[in-house]
């Protein structure tokens, strides 16, 4: 592969790649995302390459293992283009009849199709089926159709082309300038403004910048990063470039997750392929812009996520946060200008500078442009990654996407941004999907993790769990952090024993306040919100433990 | 560093406490503060050490357009026309609590317990979890800034944090320095045991 020096090269080798192609010859596109693999999806693939090889398809076929489709809750997922066939639950024993049927022939296997689980009614195409039909896949919606692997299948997608258009066609200060009014907010949880991070990165003393990428996400029950990430490593990228571009960066730094190798392995090679393809490293695309990556991994900490401890860990230190009295985006790693974006919001890029900030931000509510992946999980009838434009409501999710709360149970909160966000009532889900919206009611939307919980949830009990997490995975450096989650934590367990005494909650609420006010980093700051929220919507609960009122479940019989 | 000190310093004036004081572009309120001879309690900070900002103590309230900030003052750095408050009610409460933490695990400290009658601290608020150490990390960075021997650090994290002598390094370093001793603000003992532990388990 030569190195591509210009657009026109990089045009000529994507015409070269879609001519090589035919749309009309069957497409097997089997999810190789963590749900999916879960389900042993290895041997579906396997299981595939054997028939094909019996039956000397090698030619007549594509056969790939693509990044998550979304719906974990069925997996393993199998679609078969061109006539787009979605099979649900997939065996081996499924694959020589799948290849007979409906990928030689057009016939459609009847039981490995959704079927509604009240009517029975089936639905063969994504476009039909609820949990698809919903969404608005910008992001995600790729992931079926490209090979991690694959440069080329990017760029049959249209990929890097946005790259290409921002090197030749518009300043720094133009992209700069299409991303503020894109309203691009930062999708990993702070919900702050890109642009402007940016612009302040930009406009900071001093010659050496970096642009990162946080694909740490450890928030409990977020999984949608990895599936982009993993499952379309170069639409992040080539955010990142454009990105550095802008701000003036001519080095980036991706960090994620030593535990999730699969993740790894397709970032390394798509970096490799990205330079050998000259998209990075010197003068990209003939543009003299340069632009360099590397990897890091953390070493398991949930904490070293924090953008500030995160920094630290890159400079070779121990991930711990340190204060951000200067922003990172001024003074970051070693002392330098650093803008740090996590994996969705750098995602969100490439679509921006291809289509426009006006064609961007006639998605959304008002103060929150474009969609917004989420993933579901708890208790809900279809558990995966769905991604929906803002706006849409908590109940849409829920009951449309969602289908809903399983064995006939009533939905009893929705629990946002893991263990240090917040949860609403069943009550309040007609909210719409905001940044602001959410907030206000005590549960920010976080990166985006949607924890579904049934009439039977406990919410003492939950939010026990989750300042019993953060009890372990604080860095244990600052006073109020380490200690108030430590108090709190050993109240809530007495509640949960049955021993809480009569001013506990007064006590929860004093601690709360102190660690939210004193605490070094964001973990501390917000390690009391899960408390906070369901005391503001379930304080009877709490009053229950401590033999005050009646019990919450006393009172549902 | 070599940054900060070649880049010009100016003198600037910011209020503490209603009083106008003097500093210069660079430092921190607790510096500007101790030039001024205005007391900010501190159990983490040493003037030999990078400031670390972990105990909270130091937390004073300041002035940002008019929104009040709650800010570390071993960290924050001043500002021309900077306003401060070394004590609020939110900063003594703040302190007050911070301080029942701790004496949980080190209810002797007479630190501790000269502080804790300033704020009206109760020692047997919590539980107690006698650890004799408050994590205020002296020790630790003492060792590592100062002697840059590295002989004692710290273990796991959250609520299971603490601190240990590396037994190979502490055996031929910690006998002929001890230098970190004195720095303990809760036990001399505590650390001299900790010490032993190490060697001895060797």
């Amino acid at each position: 592969m030569p190195k591509l020096n210009s657009a026109a090269e990089l045009e000529k080798w994507r015409k070269g790649v879609l001519s090589r192609r035919d749309p009309d010859k069957p497409s097997i596109a089997i999810c190789a995302g963590m749900g999916c693999f879960g389900h042993d999806n290895g041997k579906i693939f396997a299981a595939f390459e054997k028939e094909i090889d019996k039956k000397d398809l090698k030619t007549k076929v594509y056969l790939r293992a693509t990044g998550c489709h979304g719906y974990c809750e069925k997996g393993p997922m199998v679609i078969i283009y061109p006539d787009e066939i979605c099979y649900m639950g997939v065996t081996p024993k499924d694959v020589p009849e799948i290849v007979s049927e409906s990928v030689l022939g057009n016939k459609v296997i009847d039981r490995l199709v959704y079927a509604d689980l009240d009517s029975g009614k089936k639905a063969v195409h994504p476009s039909e089926i609820p949990f698809y039909k919903n969404q608005m896949r910008h992001l995600i919606g790729s992931n079926t159709k490209i090979d991690p692997q694959s440069i080329d299948d990017y760029l049959a997608v249209g990929g890097y082309s946005a790259l290409s258009k921002a090197l030749m066609d518009m300043s720094p200060e133009e992209v700069l300038e299409e991303i503020k009014k894109a309203e691009l907010r930062g999708r990993g949880g702070g919900g702050f403004p890109a642009g402007w991070k940016w612009k302040t990165a930009r406009d900071a003393p001093g010659k050496e910048k970096y642009v990162i990428v946080n694909a740490h996400e450890g928030e409990l029950g977020a999984f949608m990063d990895r599936a982009i990430f993993t499952g379309n490593p170069h639409c992040v990228l080539e955010g990142l470039i454009i990105g550095a571009y802008a701000i003036g960066s001519h080095q980036g730094f991706i960090y994620t997750r030593h535990d999730a190798s699969r993740m790894k392995n397709n970032i390394d090679t798509a970096v490799a392929k990205a330079e050998e393809y000259g998209l990075l490293g010197e003068n990209i695309l003939g543009s003299n812009f340069d632009f360099h990556m590397e990897v890091h991994l953390d070493i398991g900490i949930f904490v070293s996520g924090e953008s500030s401890a995160l920094m630290r860990s890159i400079e070779g230190n121990i991930p711990e946060p340190r204060p951000k009295y200067i922003r990172t985006s001024v003074s970051g790693i070693w002392g330098k200008p650093s803008a740090l974006n996590n994996v969705e919001t750098w995602a969100n890029v490439p679509l921006i500078i291809d289509k426009g900030a006006e064609w961007y931000t006639a998605t959304g509510t008002e103060g929150s442009k474009g969609t917004k992946l989420v993933s579901l999980s708890g208790n809900i009838v279809n558990t995966g990654v769905a991604e929906v434009p803002f706006g849409t409501t908590i109940r849409e999710i829920v009951y449309g996407i969602g289908g809903g709360i399983p064995n006939g149970k009533k939905l009893k909160a929705v629990h946002f941004g893991g263990p240090m966000g917040g949860c609403i009532p069943e009550s309040l889900i007609d909210t719409p999907l905001d940044f602001d919206e959410l907030a206000k009611l005590g549960a920010p939307i976080g990166a985006g993790s949607m924890l579904v919980l049934d009439e039977d949830a406990d919410m003492v009990d939950v939010t026990r769990y989750f300042l019993g997490f953060l009890s372990n995975e604080s860095c244990g450096k600052c006073v109020p952090c380490r200690e108030g989650i430590r108090q709190m934590l050993k109240i809530l367990i007495n509640l949960c024993d049955g021993k809480g005494k009569e001013k506990d909650i007064e006590l929860l609420e004093e601690i709360s306040e102190v660690t939210g006010a004193a605490s070094l980093c964001a973990l501390g700051k917000t390690a009391a919100d899960p408390l906070l929220s369901t005391l503001r919507y379930f304080r009877d609960e709490y009053e229950a433990k401590i033999g005050k009122g009646e019990s919450p479940a006393e009172k549902r019989e | 560093m070599i940054m900060a000190k070649q880049k010009k310093t100016g003198e600037i004036i910011i209020q503490i406490d209603g009083k106008k004081v003097k500093a210069v572009e660079g430092m921190t309120i607790l510096q500007a503060a101790q030039k001024a001879d205005i007391f900010i309690p501190t159990l983490c900070y040493h003037e030999k050490l990078e400031p670390y900002g972990v105990c909270r103590i130091c937390t004073v309230e300041i002035d940002v357009s008019g929104w009040t900030k709650l800010v570390a003052a071993c960290l924050y750095p001043v500002e021309q026309d900077l306003v401060v408050k070394t004590r609020s009610e939110k900063v003594d409460k703040i302190r007050k609590t911070i301080l029942e933490f701790l004496l949980a695990h080190a209810p002797n400290s007479p630190q501790l317990q000269e502080l804790a009658q300033e704020y009206g601290a109760d020692k047997d608020r919590f539980e107690k979890e006698s650890s004799f150490c408050i994590l205020c990390g002296l020790c630790v960075r003492y060792c590592a800034e100062v002697k840059k021997k590295h002989a004692v650090g710290y273990v796991d994290c959250g609520a299971r944090r603490e601190i240990r002598f590396i037994p190979e390094i502490a055996a031929k370093e910690c006998h002929s320095c001890k230098e970190c001793f004195p720095l303990c603000p809760t036990s001399y003992l505590q650390a001299a045991f900790v010490l032993t532990q190490a060697v001895s388990s060797r």
